[in-house]
């Protein structure tokens, strides 16, 4: 390739992933109003409504406070890794949305091994929070970090199973193929949902866990830890740690949609319904799963670390195991596993 | 472990009877008001900020007795009298209120015999130094003023329970 083709293919590609990122960062800061809006709505609050039309501008009037004001490193804190442990987390985040593709074709990297590498994206974002808790050098971001450690670890097994039996249906690694496998003339029943409904709950469960969502935010329970991890954190670090988190939040929504809601399948699948760009469909999905998110905010209480803990292990890992021999003997049995037709 | 039970847990009723509540608080209308621009409901006796009254034809009503300073349990009243220098009459030349040490216990509304020191309804008047809470003759007056047909409503209406 000449040179100039290859300048030119970095500057497409670092054109798409800026696209990418400020499309990304807007659509979290209305989810972020949104996720307070929800939370509002149902205990008959108004949440934010004074910074423009209905609080719209409440997100940026935030983000401009968090970075105007004095950030306070604490004099025991070891201070590089103390700085640096809310820019690993917010930007494993960011690296996750790399591979996701929002329409056919419209994944920055297309990928074969595309699942994997969110996994193990997702994985490394506990490192963040541990980096933050332990650099603190306080008490209670250790707990809270230590905290988030066990029950990152605890959640990631069972989210492990349940991409096996996905990709096990699928056949492939492949994020946009998976969307692919689920394109049948079923439309919305045809997707991995219905036929994978135990995983998918588990999925939809697991993932709060995993991103220290409530019912499972224990790791910042404000009455016991005040907040966990980020306790001594303040101005940017402490809005790159919180960006940090909305964004894992919508990746795992992303992710959500793409192995059980069909990506940017059309869940009716004929003529005036698959007319609508398939990135209109992904983003409802996402918004639907991420407004399930947070109704489950506002009406569960949190669970104490003994019953997370019992959830994680006892529950939902013999579960995705049964599972994954399940859906294996159903594949082999009818012969319909990917590699068999 | 019943298989009921299993299968309860499993299609998560709990779960989706639980959401099928928070979604009818979801659309019920808010219990809270819009506060800065709409604001709750305040009764005849509210005791807020204070203000120092005058009768219609512009006459302070102080006659400078001293009860309210006297009665004043956080003692936040400070008065100095004299003989007014056109007339000669009594009158205040100082008047402070701290509203610092005021606990709003209505002492000295109840205390004057003219009411001419009452508590209004007005209740947004925090500041952003302490000196401005030193309230003086002057700014006393003013909410006067300001207040003077809220402050008569609300006389008015208590006045058959005194």
């Amino acid at each position: 390739m000449e040179s100039g083709d290859i300048l030119l293919a970095v500057a497409i590609m670092l054109g798409k992933s800026l696209l990418m990122l400020v499309a990304l960062l807007i659509f979290i800061a209305y989810a972020l109003l949104a996720d307070r809006k929800i939370w509002a709505a149902v205990q008959l609050r108004r949440g934010p409504n004074v910074v423009g039309p209905w609080g719209l501008l409440q997100s940026f009037a935030d983000l401009l406070k968090f970075v105007l004001k004095e950030p306070v490193i604490p004099a025991p804190a070891n201070k590089g890794m103390f700085l640096l442990a809310p820019l690993v987390m917010c930007t494993l985040a960011l690296a996750a949305w790399a591979v996701i593709p929002l329409n056919a074709g419209w994944a920055i990297a297309d990928i074969n091994v595309g699942i994997l590498y969110i996994f193990a994206i997702s994985s490394l974002g506990v490192y963040g929070v541990i980096m933050g808790g332990w650099a603190s050098n306080s008490k209670y971001p250790f707990l809270g970090a230590l905290r988030s450690a066990a029950q990152m670890v605890s959640y990631e097994v069972s989210i492990g199973f349940v991409i096996v039996t996905v990709l096990m249906c699928a056949g492939t690694l492949n994020l946009s193929k998976i969307v692919e496998a689920q394109n049948s003339n079923f439309g919305i029943l045809g997707w991995y949902w219905l036929p994978l409904f135990p995983m998918f709950v588990v999925f939809f469960i697991s993932a709060m866990a995993e991103t220290n969502r409530p019912p499972f935010d224990l790791p910042e329970a404000e009455s016991e830890l005040v907040a966990g991890y980020m306790v001594e954190y303040s101005s940017t670090p402490y809005l790159l740690f919180m960006l940090g988190e909305y964004v894992a939040i919508m990746t795992m929504c992303a992710l959500g949609t793409i192995l059980f809601l069909g990506g940017w399948l059309s869940p009716i699948p004929f003529a005036p319904f698959t007319w609508v760009p398939g990135v209109i469909w992904f983003v409802l999905k996402a918004s639907f799963l991420f407004f399930l998110i947070a109704m489950v905010k506002a009406m569960v209480p949190r669970y104490r670390y003994d019953q997370l803990m019992r959830l994680g292990w006892k529950v939902f890992l013999p579960l995705s195991l049964a599972m994954v021999v399940i859906v294996a003997g159903v594949l082999m049995l009818t012969g319909s596993a990917p590699g068999m037709r | 472990m019943k298989l009921d039970q299993v299968a309860k847990s499993l299609l998560l009723k709990e779960f989706v009877s639980g959401f099928v509540l928070a979604m009818r608080y979801f659309f019920k209308p808010k219990a809270t008001i819009n506060y800065p621009f709409e604001m709750g409901h305040r009764g005849p006796r509210f005791r807020g900020e204070h203000a120092l009254r005058r009768y219609p034809n512009g006459e302070e009503r102080c006659i400078a007795c001293k009860l309210c300073e006297a009665i004043c349990p956080a003692q936040a009243i400070t008065i100095e009298a004299g003989p007014r220098r056109n007339d000669g009459t009594r009158r205040t030349t100082r008047y402070d209120i701290d509203m610092v040490k005021c606990i709003y216990c209505g002492m000295c509304q109840e205390a004057c015999p003219v009411d001419a020191i009452v508590e209004g309804p007005n209740l947004e008047f925090s500041v952003e130094t302490r000196e401005e809470l030193y309230y003086d003759k002057a700014k006393l007056l003013a909410n006067g003023e300001r207040w003077e047909r809220e402050i008569a409503r609300n006389i008015a209406k208590n006045a058959p329970y005194r």
